[in-house]
């Protein structure tokens, strides 16, 4: 049996889990909401996180435009992601939510622009 | 001069809701004053995620949050000014702004509400010695040179302060390749979010120590180099426990302080632990007409209590606009924070005219477990509730009625503190 | 034998420099400062107490009274021509004990010696009602009306313009590394770069004047740099004194000072360690400490907490404890040993050597002499119409870029425009105070930084805090 006591993450309460993993069944304690157990089994499972940077933006009125994965990504492919996310460039306009990167890293998941930027 | 009805200092979170709230009970005549190129503050700089979860039950980043409010601004075409630093603000409300555009302009607001933010606390202030090298800098400023205009402040890191700042600065400089080797906190505990600790020291391998400052800094030109010591249970370093750290670059995220230069020139009263305008419930300072709210009037861990509080700034600022100073406020009683609790947000209250509820924001002085938070109406208990941790860094929150002020005709003070079992 | 390049060349660009530099102007002479750092006011001269002493420290005969009075009698004239911000405030000598009176007595009796005008010994209860925050101890001070404060980067700045808008060529980033006596003059090796050749050096070097006096001279001296630590307060504890204080050297040894700054800061210090590397401007938490518990014994109530910095600046202290100013060789003239009162006395210095010089060279004066200088305006200090008329002119002083000292972006721009301009962040800070508030350059950095790549087109990843080596980013993220 393996007990893990970890920090849940999905909200700022950060309410201390434990998780009680025995073979295939895992129990999860000490948190005050529902996505705090699927956290906590996601985490000892598969973790996951989103991962937020910047893109290089040519002739915008800002210089980078920020960006976010739409969905969480493998924790183990954080630096693949950021590696695409440092080697691409967008032009101006960008849109808040519009998709700059498909899949990134070969995880699926989106990289999608968290704010706006106006051509110069 | 031109007289506008409500003017808002600060076109962040706190002056956008503030707006919006204004707007919505009513009034036309508004107008947001700000310093930058763009509306958002500095939830333009904090790209990572954590915001809204209150508001929109969202995980938002911080421009995302940014967005949501300056689209209400702009769909209520509520007018704003941008590049534009206000200078003066007189107790008759007199507003002095400064823009490329217009020069020096004199403005008469009916009300004035105060959102300008806080800055942070330099080097300078704790008097760390050592050399004077480029490469040291507040977490804030590294932030924004780094998400707004791309650039890395350099390849070793080293962060003193555990605040929410230091933490997400040390995982964006890790995230961008740069080597933070180690966040030092003066505090035996963080000043940071939990969840922060997780994904932004323990998800890279970053070590946390607190109980340590850093008492050298090496490096003529740029750093090369600092030494961090424990140090006791009166903050002083402690001989023997010198650890030695080469780095080029030092972060700081040791405190952030209300920006309150216009404030105290309008002749504002200023809290002394806050360092931010004493106000009552309805957010208004002891000067009529000018109220406060967000990161000006205390520093917040969450943006959404910045927006619920800068909400009711503006519905109480409009109605002043509309009504007036009202012919009596009937009792005001000061609310009075002690044993472990440090301050409270308001610091006076208007039993009698307030609104139903009035939330009491405030902090406490050390991290406390199995506490109680009582209220107390002069030596009455009113109300306790346990917390199983408390903690400096998490601002909490209690809840007056307005109702339970009916039986206390001659109540002197509310007293709100910590209290073992 | 090929000409030499220079009439005369001066080594280092601090206030006694840049104070010859601006004297020599006035000749035909053709005249290069060099200075080893990216600007001018880079070394000693911009760490120190920042006062302009009345001068009855210094022994009486000595060539420190000497010039510590001239420089202070012509010290308002000079603010006046060439625009520095200085004013007299007055300076107490503090005697904590009915003991002590004699030394105070003799003091006083110094200052008159030295020629320092309006000095008088005042009662405690006087100093107190002059200066309420002054400790309850005091019996009595030395009051010498005379004394003031100066902006030191001001100072420096403004007497460097004049001196390159008079026609002195100023090199940066030029380190001599050695001198040799040739044909007519000297050779100055420098580091990367040729060598310069000139009939006469001035040695102005700081607290490396006796490497160069010694690389000449026969006789050799032997500087020794004295570290002082300071702490610089907020302008919110900028009037909790006025005058400058002193304290009598008793037995507190030699004393530390808490003055207003020109600006409006509290500052206190300096300490005195005497120390073997002369790139040792460091502070340490023991001397900042000494600083603040020896302020206490002068002024109550110093607000402490409102420290914004702390800084360590390196006194070229002769072993003699004079400074040594002329001829010391055949065309080598020395300003060495400078220290307190060397910020005083650099504008006295500087009309003595560069007559010395002419003099000599059997130079004429030009007839063209600019003699007055123009500072960056200061715009927050101005008139509402003023103000409204310049930024109407030049719509770039309408946008503030330091919120915590007022600054807008037109002045930082000027500060790069101008003669010598600004080519680094503290450059910029020294001419127009940006980065200098309680902030301490937190907020301006990232705008400043814009400033200057736009404005000299050097790239953000090459904009130094200072000299190269103290580049801000390391590149794009």
């Amino acid at each position: 049996m393996e007990v893990r006591n970890l920090i849940c993450i999905g909200c700022p309460l950060g309410c201390p889990v434990t998780v009680t993993m025995e073979g295939e069944d895992i129990q999860v304690t000490g948190n005050t909401c529902p996505r705090g157990a699927d956290y906590a089994r996601k985490e000892v499972l598969s973790p996951t996180r989103i991962v937020t940077s910047s893109i290089r933006v040519n002739d915008g009125v800002i210089a980078r435009v920020s960006v976010k994965t739409k969905n969480d990504i493998p924790k183990s492919k954080i630096f693949e992601v950021m590696d695409e996310i440092r080697n691409t460039r967008v032009d101006a306009p960008v849109t808040m939510g519009q998709v700059l990167i498909s899949d990134c890293a070969g995880t699926g998941v989106e990289i999608i622009a968290t704010k706006s930027v106006e051509r110069v | 001069m031109t007289h506008h009805d409500i003017v808002i200092i600060g076109g962040g979170p706190a002056g956008l809701s503030a707006a919006a709230a204004a707007r919505k009970a009513g009034i036309q005549d508004i107008l947001i004053l700000e310093r930058d190129g763009v509306l958002g503050g500095i939830l333009n700089q904090c790209i990572h995620n954590g915001f809204g979860l209150h508001t929109f039950k969202e995980e938002l980043t911080g421009p995302e949050y940014a967005a949501r409010y300056i689209a209400m601004v702009e769909e209520e075409k509520i007018p704003y000014k941008l590049n534009t630093i206000v200078a003066d603000i007189s107790r008759d409300r007199e507003v002095t702004y400064i823009n490329k555009k217009e020069g020096l302009v004199t403005i008469q607001a009916g009300a004035v509400i105060l959102a300008m933010g806080c800055r942070e606390r330099p080097r300078g202030a704790l008097n760390t010695p050592g050399y004077r090298p480029a490469g040291i800098y507040s977490a804030g400023t590294a932030q924004r040179l780094m998400n707004i205009e791309g650039y890395c402040v350099g390849k070793e890191v080293v962060i003193l302060g555990s605040g929410d700042i230091g933490l997400i600065m040390a995982r964006r400089m890790t995230l961008e390749g740069a080597k933070v080797k180690v966040v030092a906190e003066l505090m035996p505990y963080s000043g940071g979010l939990k969840r922060n600790i997780v994904q932004c020291l323990d998800d890279y391998g970053i070590p946390l120590k607190l109980s340590h400052t850093i008492i050298n800094i090496e490096g003529k030109e740029r750093l090369t180099g600092i030494t961090l010591a424990e140090v006791d249970a009166n903050r002083n370093p402690i001989p023997g426990t010198e650890e030695h750290y080469s780095c080029d670059t030092l972060l700081l995220s040791v405190g952030l302080i209300p920006e309150n230069e216009l404030s105290k020139g309008a002749g504002v009263s200023m809290n002394r632990v806050t360092s931010g305008p004493n106000v009552d419930d309805r957010l208004e300072t002891e000067a009529e007409g000018i109220y406060a709210c967000g990161n000006v009037l205390h520093v917040h861990d969450l943006v959404d209590f910045v927006s619920q509080e800068a909400a009711l700034a503006g519905e109480n600022a409009a109605a002043y606009v509309k009504n007036g100073k009202a012919a009596s406020t009937g009792r005001r009683v000061p609310l009075m924070a002690e044993n472990g609790v440090r301050y409270t947000v308001p610091q006076v209250l208007n039993v009698d005219t307030m609104q139903d509820t009035v939330t009491v924001r405030f902090r406490v002085a050390d991290v406390y477990k199995d506490r109680y938070i009582a209220v107390y109406y002069d030596d009455k208990l009113i109300s306790r509730k346990k917390k199983k941790v408390l903690a400096p860094g998490e601002m909490e929150q209690v809840v007056l009625k307005k109702s339970s002020f009916a039986d206390y005709p001659e109540i002197g003070r509310i007293k709100i503190c910590t209290e073992v079992e | 034998m090929s000409e030499l390049q220079y009439d005369v060349t001066i080594i280092g660009g601090g206030v006694t420099g840049a104070a010859v530099a601006r004297e020599l102007s006035r000749y035909q002479l053709k005249t290069c400062l060099v200075e080893r750092a990216e600007d001018v006011c880079s070394g000693t001269s911009k760490a120190n107490s920042a006062i302009v002493h009345a001068g009855y420290d210094a022994a009486v005969g000595s060539v420190k009274a000497r010039f510590n009075v001239e420089g202070n009698r012509i010290m308002g004239e000079l603010s006046r021509d060439l625009d520095f911000a200085f004013r007299r405030n007055g300076s107490l000598v503090l005697c904590f004990a009915e003991a002590d009176r004699p030394a105070l007595q003799a003091l006083y009796e110094r200052g008159v010696a030295n020629g320092v005008p309006d000095l008088k010994i005042i009662s405690g209860d006087e100093v107190r009602a002059m200066e309420p925050n002054v400790t309850d101890e005091v019996v009595a001070a030395l009051y010498a009306p005379t004394g003031g404060i100066v902006c030191p980067f001001g100072l420096t700045i403004a007497l460097a313009e004049n001196a390159c808008d008079n026609g002195v060529e100023f090199r940066f980033l030029t380190e001599v590394t050695d001198i040799k006596k040739i044909e007519g003059g000297y050779e100055l090796a420098v580091r990367d770069q040729a060598a310069i050749t000139t009939r006469y050096v001035v040695n102005a070097a700081g607290v490396y004047a006796d490497v160069f006096h010694n690389m000449v001279c026969g006789d050799k001296i032997h500087i020794v740099p004295r570290k002082g630590d300071y702490c610089l307060l907020d302008q919110e504890a900028g009037k909790h004194v006025d005058k400058t204080i002193f304290q009598l050297p008793g037995k507190y040894g030699k004393g530390i000072l808490v003055a207003p700054t020109i600006h409006g800061n509290l500052l206190i210090g300096p300490t005195a360690a005497d120390i073997d590397d002369k790139e040792g401007t460091y502070t340490t938490a023991a001397e900042l400490a000494e600083a603040t518990k020896k302020s206490a014994i002068s002024v109550k109530n110093i607000p402490y907490r409102q420290v914004i910095t702390s800084f360590s600046g390196l006194r070229a202290h002769e072993t003699h404890d004079e400074f040594i100013i002329g001829e010391s060789a055949d065309g080598f003239f020395d300003a060495a040993g400078i220290e307190s009162p060397g910020l005083s006395s650099a504008p006295a210095i500087g009309i003595y050597l560069a007559e010395l010089i002419a003099e000599k060279a059997g130079a004429e004066k030009k007839a063209d002499f600019i003699a007055t200088r123009k500072g960056i305006p200061h715009v927050s200090a101005m008139s509402r119409e003023e103000r409204a008329a310049l930024i109407k002119e030049r719509p770039d002083y309408g946008t503030i870029v330091c919120r915590c000292e007022n600054v807008s972006e037109g002045e930082i721009v000027d500060s790069i425009r101008r003669t010598l301009g600004a080519r680094s962040l503290d450059g910029i800070k020294r001419r127009v105070r940006q980065g200098m508030g309680r902030c301490q350059a937190g907020f301006c950095t990232p705008r400043t930084m814009e400033i200057l790549c736009r404005e000299t087109g050097i790239p953000m990843e090459k904009i130094c805090k200072n000299q190269p080596g103290s580049e801000m980013i390391t590149g794009e993220a």
